[in-house]
């Protein structure tokens, strides 16, 4: 693989999606610490928000340390060249979140649904689509469900609403490299050659880092990862490591390596309360095609109604459940406890 | 025959037309008029085939006949933009208006909490809220009673074959309404709504999980037979209205994991966020048609 000289841009999850297996807990005062080392080290994008979003404060997904609008409003001022995102899931979060956001000072606005439903996202990446200035991008999640023909019509989709970047998001940590290689493909050659592509990856197959260099070679532009891989399932793709490879292969990031592997090691790894790497559960989301932050609900199902983690883990997989669904996990839990008890 | 109050359904797509056939069942009421815009419609030709008057020129085609047929109630089943007109227009008839748009300028009404009430206001104008609405509030509302709620919140779980166009392109009327409707009819002192649309196949009977957050203590048992009571009310006119498992207790948290499956008329049956509209605005018309017809309410112009 030769991508010698492509330049790329690397956007950090550590503070959205390394939400998740924080349960939401990261405190203002971390996200400003960390906000700010990546910073220094010449990170260009990272996400704040509440791991399911703005808006995502919740019975259902978890209450947080503090509002969205008090994370964002402290690492917006707190940044000097990194510039900050939020993620916004329609059906959770509401334009008044996106319009707060906004005033907060981010500078992209990330509307992410359902690979299938693009359509709700109407509403939203108009309205972002028109704030002068407003990086808008649109966001397919689970795009392991659907073939890379049907993934684009989705695409379109968001592209016509106003999205000046779409994502293939690979939630469940299920995509092969080549299933990435396909989509992203497809999607450069069908989309307007302005419009911009990105992968977002998760870790729970290791295929991280292999899954996000194919989406480069494809002709992605953005890619997500986290320091330190903190994010939900085994993590994002570990983008310290993404760096270095990077590096390797020429492949400009315009991030210092050294002072990203310093932010993960030093900031990061402290932060967490497991570890969070491929275990039998993480990876049995990436194997059955699971959404990421079901884990450590199923984890904690399994606990209270005496069950494995990884049968629950299954049996949604099978459901074809989507992002959103954790209301889904205790219900089954119950189901499955009540028949082990009758049996 | 026993005397029925006679109605009209503006609107003649999927809603207006599982209306109609529930409707054509009642003791009460009788569907008289279809009113579409398309002459082209499925849903007025189905209506003809019922033997059901149909106009294809609105709520305007409609008014010349309500008074010489004695249509007092109108149901509307089309959008949340042209309602009000709809409303105004058939309200100067004399006729009663349950809306089943997300308009929501009248009162809103879910039958087994606060249907009494909206009739015994007299509202010529009453608002069905939501979907998700009608399978959630009924259980915030069955916590409520018991105790006093600081916190409701309702996740809705459809299949992506039961949202139609109106409500994707508007899914945040869908979350701020049915959150209003958590609060007002639920009497939760904070509402929140999430909907998710799952386009698994085959496609998923429509679920909905309710948390509340009690202010004290839940009163475990006092809230269990609430719970069932509602759920019974709900059987009523929504016989597919399920409770698949809970309430689970955690601390003040109250849980609580319905299944809706519908009747099967004219929408599938996985759709019960579908069907639960439609019995929900029938049921609420029949209770207007029973105070008309024991003499204890007029409709009339304003």
């Amino acid at each position: 693989m030769n991508l010698q000289g492509r330049k790329i841009q690397v956007h950090d999850m550590s503070l959205r999606d390394g939400m998740h297996p924080k349960q939401h807990q990261i405190t203002v005062e971390q996200m400003v610490e960390i906000a700010v080392a990546m910073d220094e080290a010449g990170i260009p994008l990272i996400e704040v928000t509440h791991g399911d979003g703005l808006g995502g404060a919740s019975v259902n997904y978890g209450f947080p340390a503090a509002s969205d609008q008090e994370y964002l409003t402290a690492v917006c001022k707190a940044v000097k060249k990194t510039r900050v995102s939020a993620l916004l899931l329609p059906g959770i979060g509401t334009v008044d979140h996106l319009k707060m956001a906004v005033d907060c000072g981010i500078s992209t606005i990330r509307v992410a649904t359902h690979c299938t439903e693009a359509d709700v996202s109407e509403q939203h990446i108009s309205m972002a689509a028109q704030i002068s200035g407003l990086d808008t991008v649109g966001f397919l999640m689970m795009a392991h469900m659907i073939p890379a023909e049907e993934l684009v019509v989705q695409l379109k989709l968001m592209e016509s609403y106003g999205a000046n970047c779409v994502y293939i998001t690979d939630s469940a940590g299920y995509m092969l490299p080549d299933d990435v290689t396909s989509r992203i493909a497809l999607a450069r050659k069908e989309l307007k050659p302005e419009t911009e592509l990105g992968f977002h990856g998760h870790h729970n197959l290791g295929m991280g880092i292999a899954n996000s260099l194919a989406a480069v070679e494809a002709g992605a532009t953005r890619i997500d990862g986290s320091l330190a891989g903190l994010g939900a399932g085994a993590g994002n793709t570990p983008l310290e490591v993404f760096l270095a490879v990077c590096d390797r292969m020429g492949v400009e990031t315009g991030v210092d390596l050294f002072k990203a592997m310093d932010v993960a090691e030093d900031l990061i790894v402290p932060l967490m309360d497991h570890m969070v790497r491929v275990d039998r559960d993480s990876l049995t989301l990436g194997w059955a095609g699971v959404y990421s932050s079901f884990l450590l609900f199923a984890k904690r199902s399994a606990a209270k109604y005496g069950l494995s983690a990884r049968d629950i883990l299954v049996e949604l997989g099978r459901r074809r459940t989507v992002g959103g669904q954790e209301d889904m996990i205790e219900d089954l839990a119950m189901d499955m406890a009540r028949a082990r008890d009758s049996a | 025959m026993s005397k029925k109050i006679r109605a009209a359904i503006i609107g003649p797509g999927n809603i207006g037309t599982d209306l109609l056939m529930k409707a054509m069942r009642s003791e009460v009421i009788e569907p008289v008029w279809m009113v579409g815009v398309d002459p082209d419609s499925p849903g007025l030709a189905r209506a003809r085939d019922m033997g059901i008057k149909t106009t294809c020129e609105g709520v305007d085609g409609l008014v010349p006949h309500m008074r010489e047929d004695n249509i007092q109630i109108c149901f509307d089943a089309t959008s949340a933009y042209v309602h009000a007109d709809n409303s105004r227009k058939v309200n100067a008839e004399g006729a009663v208006m349950v809306d089943l748009t997300p308009a929501a300028i009248g009162p809103f009404c879910v039958p087994p909490v606060n249907l009494k009430d909206a009739v015994a206001e007299r509202a010529m104008n009453v608002n069905m809220v939501t979907c998700g609405g009608q399978a959630t509030i009924p259980m915030v509302a069955a916590v409520s009673r018991v105790q006093a709620v600081s916190y409701g919140e309702i996740v809705a779980t459809v299949s992506s074959r039961s949202v139609g166009p109106g409500t994707r392109k508007n899914i945040d009327e869908f979350t701020r309404t049915t959150a209003k409707g958590v609060e007002l009819i639920g009497g939760a002192q904070k509402g929140k709504a999430i909907i998710v649309i799952n386009p698994a196949e085959p496609p998923l009977i429509m679920r909905d999980t309710i948390h509340c957050l009690t202010v004290d203590d839940p009163d475990q048992e006092a809230i269990t037979r609430s719970v069932h009571e509602m759920v019974a009310e709900v059987q009523k006119y929504v016989p597919g209205y399920t409770l698949k498992n809970g309430p689970t207790f955690d601390g003040k948290r109250v849980s609580i994991y319905m299944e809706v499956a519908g009747l099967g008329d004219f929408l599938p049956r996985y759709a019960g966020n579908l069907d639960i509209m439609t019995a929900a605005g029938l049921r609420t018309a029949e209770m207007y048609a029973e105070e008309i017809l024991a003499g204890r309410f007029v409709p009339a112009a304003a």
